[in-house]
C-alpha cells in the first residue's frame, strides 16, 4: 500500500513585498494505485504543493504522510518529473534513468536490466547511448518519467510533464502514460493546466481555487479503463468536460480580477 | 545521432549554387543572422588577413621609414634573425612559464571559491563585496607597489597575473553556478540522493563545460598583464624584448615580438578548444 496524504497544510511565503499565502489548509488524500490531477488558475500555488509533497520545502503548517508516515525531506519513495525534463545533459539516455539506481548502489547488472526494459517500454530504443542535445521534447520527457520509475518509488509527482509538448506529440504521451498507469499502477499526483488531459488521465480531478490555493471541487471521473484515443470523442467526456471547464472557468475570472483589483 | 537534424551538414555543392541563385545574392549574404556558404565564410576569413597585409605594405611604401612602420617582409626578417641571434625563444619561453604558473595558481583558487561562493550563501555574503571592489582595481596599478614588497623576481610576476585573473574569475565561476537550476538538484533529491551527492554527481558535472569557458577566456588577460609586468621591470621575457627593442629603435622587432604575443594566444585558444569538445561532447552548441 502506498498513499499519499495530505493534512491541514498550508504555505506561506515571506517576501520583500510582505506575505505571500499559497497554500490554505489543503487536506486530501490519494489512495493506493490512484490516479489524480490536480487544476486550477495560474499560480494557486499546484507547484508549490507539490514541492511540499516532494519534501523540497517544508510546510509552514501542517503534514505530508506517505503510508502513515510524515515526509518532511526528499526521498527516494516520492519521484517528480517537472515540466522542464531537467534530464542531466552530461550523462547518455541509460546512465540519466539509472541515475537513482547508482545512488542506491544497485549492482551494474540489474541496473541494466531494468535500464533496458524501460528503455523499450518509454520506445526508446536505439537512443540508450545518446546524449539527451540529440532528443526531442517528447523523448526528453519520456526519459524523465522513466529514470523516475527506475526507482520504483511509492508515489509518483508530476508538475505539468506534458506542459512544454506540441498538442501532437502530447497526445502521444497521454497515450504513453495511461499505458504505463495500468501496467505500474502507481499512486500519481498529476498537476495540468490542460482539462482533457486531467479527465484522460485521471481517477479524480481536484479542482483549486486561485490563491490561497484550497481544494474547491473534487470530480471523479468514472470513465472506465483502459482508455484509449476514442475515450475523448464519447458524450460521457464531453459532459465531464463541461463540468471542470465551468468550475475553472468561475476562478480563473476571481484570479483576474483579484490581480486587477491590486494593481 | 539519427535523428540529429540535417541542416548542420554541408549540402552538395551544386544545391547550394542553386539556392543561392534561388535566393538572390543580397538575401544569402545580407540577412541579420542567416548563416552563409561554408566557403564564403573561409574566403571571408583569409581574405581580411590578405586585406590587413596589403594595407600594410602599402603603408609601409608611403611611409617608408622602417622605424616607425617596417615593411612585412622586414618584420619576417626580424623574426627570424630574433630566433637566431637574440634568444628570443627563450624570453617566449620564460613568458609562457609565467603564464602558465601564474595562471594555474590563480585557477586552483579561483574555482573552488566560485563554485562555494555560487553555491553557497554564507561563502557569497562573506566574499562577494571585498572581491567586486578589488575587480575594479587595475592589476597594473598593483606593480609598483609589488615591486616594493616582492623585489623583481618571478613571485612579483606571478602576483600580477594572479590578481589579474583571480579576481575576475571568482566572480565568473561563481556566477556559472549560481545559474545552475536548481531543478536539476531538486529531481536529484526525489530520486533519493543525498546532499553531498547531489554536490558531487550534479552540481559539480554541471558546472565543467563553462567553468572550461572561463578559463579560456581569463588566461586571454593574463597574456596582457604580463606583458605590463615585464614592460615594467625584467631582465627575461617578450616584455622585456619590447622594451629593448625599442631602447635600439627596433620597430620590426616590437611588431614582430607583438605578433607572436598573438600567435600564443590563437595557440592557447585552440587548445582549450580542443580540451572543450573532447571533455564535453554532450553540450549543445548554440551558434551565436
Ligand atoms: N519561493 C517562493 N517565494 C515566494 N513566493 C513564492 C515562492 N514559490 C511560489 N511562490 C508564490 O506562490 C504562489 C503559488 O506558486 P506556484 O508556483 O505553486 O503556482 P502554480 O499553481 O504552480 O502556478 P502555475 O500554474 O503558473 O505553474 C505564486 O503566487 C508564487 O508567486
Ligand atoms: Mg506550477
Amino acid at each position: 500500500m502506498s498513499e499519499i496524504r495530505f493534512v491541514d497544510v498550508a504555505m506561506r511565503f515571506k517576501t520583500r513585498r510582505g506575505e505571500v499565502r499559497a497554500l490554505e489548509r489543503i487536506s486530501l488524500t490519494v489512495p493506493d494505485g490512484q490516479f489524480a490531477c490536480l487544476v486550477g488558475p495560474s499560480g494557486c500555488g499546484k507547484s508549490t504543493l507539490l514541492s511540499v509533497a516532494a519534501g523540497l520545502i517544508t510546510p509552514t503548517e501542517g503534514d505530508v504522510l506517505v503510508d502513515g508516515k510524515p515526509a518532511h525531506t526528499p526521498g527516494a519513495d516520492r519521484g517528480m518529473v517537472f515540466q522542464s525534463y531537467s534530464l542531466y545533459p552530461w550523462l547518455s539516455v541509460r546512465r540519466n534513468i539509472e541515475f537513482g539506481l547508482e545512488i542506491k548502489r544497485t549492482p551494474r547488472g540489474e541496473r541494466n536490466r531494468q535500464s533496458s526494459e524501460l528503455i523499450h517500454l518509454m520506445k526508446l530504443d536505439g537512443f540508450a547511448e545518446a546524449f539527451p542535445k540529440a532528443l526531442s521534447g517528447g523523448m526528453k520527457q519520456r526519459v524523465a518519467i522513466a529514470r523516475a520509475l527506475a526507482n520504483d518509488p511509492q508515489v509518483l509527482l508530476m508538475d505539468e510533464p506534458f506542459g512544454a509538448l506540441d498538442a501532437l506529440t502530447r497526445q502521444i504521451m497521454q497515450e504513453l502514460l495511461t499505458d504505463l498507469w495500468q501496467r505500474y499502477r502507481k499512486t500519481v499526483l498529476f498537476v495540468t493546466h490542460d482539462i482533457d488531459e486531467a479527465i484522460f488521465l485521471g481517477d479524480v480531478i481536484y479542482v483549486m481555487t486561485t490563491r490561497p490555493g484550497k481544494i474547491r471541487t473534487t470530480l471523479t471521473v468514472d470513465i472506465p479503463r483502459p482508455r484509449s484515443f476514442d475515450t475523448l470523442k464519447t458524450e460521457h467526456f464531453n459532459e465531464l468536460r463541461n463540468q471542470v471547464v465551468g468550475v475553472i472557468h468561475e476562478e480563473s475570472m476571481k484570479a483576474v480580477e483579484s490581480e486587477l483589483a491590486r494593481a | 545521432m539519427r535523428d540529429q537534424a540535417p541542416l548542420t551538414q554541408a549540402a552538395p555543392a551544386s544545391a547550394r549554387k542553386a539556392t543561392r541563385r534561388r535566393r538572390g545574392f543580397l538575401r544569402t549574404y545580407l540577412t541579420p543572422k542567416q548563416a552563409i556558404p561554408r566557403e564564403a565564410r573561409l574566403t571571408l576569413g583569409i581574405g581580411s588577413f590578405i586585406v590587413i597585409l596589403l594595407l600594410w605594405t602599402l603603408g609601409s611604401g608611403l611611409i617608408d621609414n622602417p622605424l616607425f612602420l617596417p615593411s612585412p617582409a622586414r618584420v619576417v626578417t626580424a623574426w627570424i634573425g630574433m630566433v637566431q641571434h637574440q634568444h628570443f625563444l627563450g624570453d617566449v619561453g620564460w613568458s609562457t612559464f609565467r603564464i602558465v604558473a601564474g595562471f594555474l595558481i590563480a585557477a586552483a583558487m579561483a574555482v573552488p571559491l566560485g563554485l562555494l561562493m555560487g553555491s553557497f550563501e554564507v561563502v557569497r555574503a562573506f566574499f562577494q563585496p571585498p572581491i567586486n571592489a578589488i575587480r575594479y582595481m587595475p592589476a597594473s596599478a598593483f606593480i609598483p607597489l609589488l615591486i616594493l614588497l616582492q623585489g623583481l623576481g618571478e613571485d612579483e610576476k606571478l602576483t600580477v597575473i594572479w590578481i589579474g585573473v583571480f579576481f575576475q574569475l571568482v566572480l565568473m565561476v561563481m556566477d556559472i553556478a549560481h545559474r545552475v537550476p536548481s531543478e536539476m538538484l531538486n529531481v536529484a533529491y526525489t530520486l533519493g540522493a543525498s546532499r553531498w551527492t547531489v554536490f558531487y554527481k550534479v552540481f559539480l558535472p554541471a558546472t565543467f563545460p563553462e567553468v572550461v569557458d572561463a578559463l579560456r577566456i581569463t588566461m586571454g588577460w593574463a597574456w596582457t598583464y604580463l606583458i605590463v609586468a615585464e614592460l615594467v621591470a625584467a631582465e627575461r621575457g617578450i616584455g622585456s624584448f619590447i622594451l629593448i627593442s625599442e631602447r635600439f629603435l627596433r620597430a620590426d622587432r616590437i611588431i614582430a615580438a607583438i605578433l607572436t604575443i598573438g600567435l600564443l594566444g590563437l595557440i592557447t585558444d585552440a587548445i582549450f578548444a580542443v580540451i572543450h569538445r573532447s571533455a564535453f561532447p554532450y553540450v549543445e552548441k548554440v551558434h551565436a
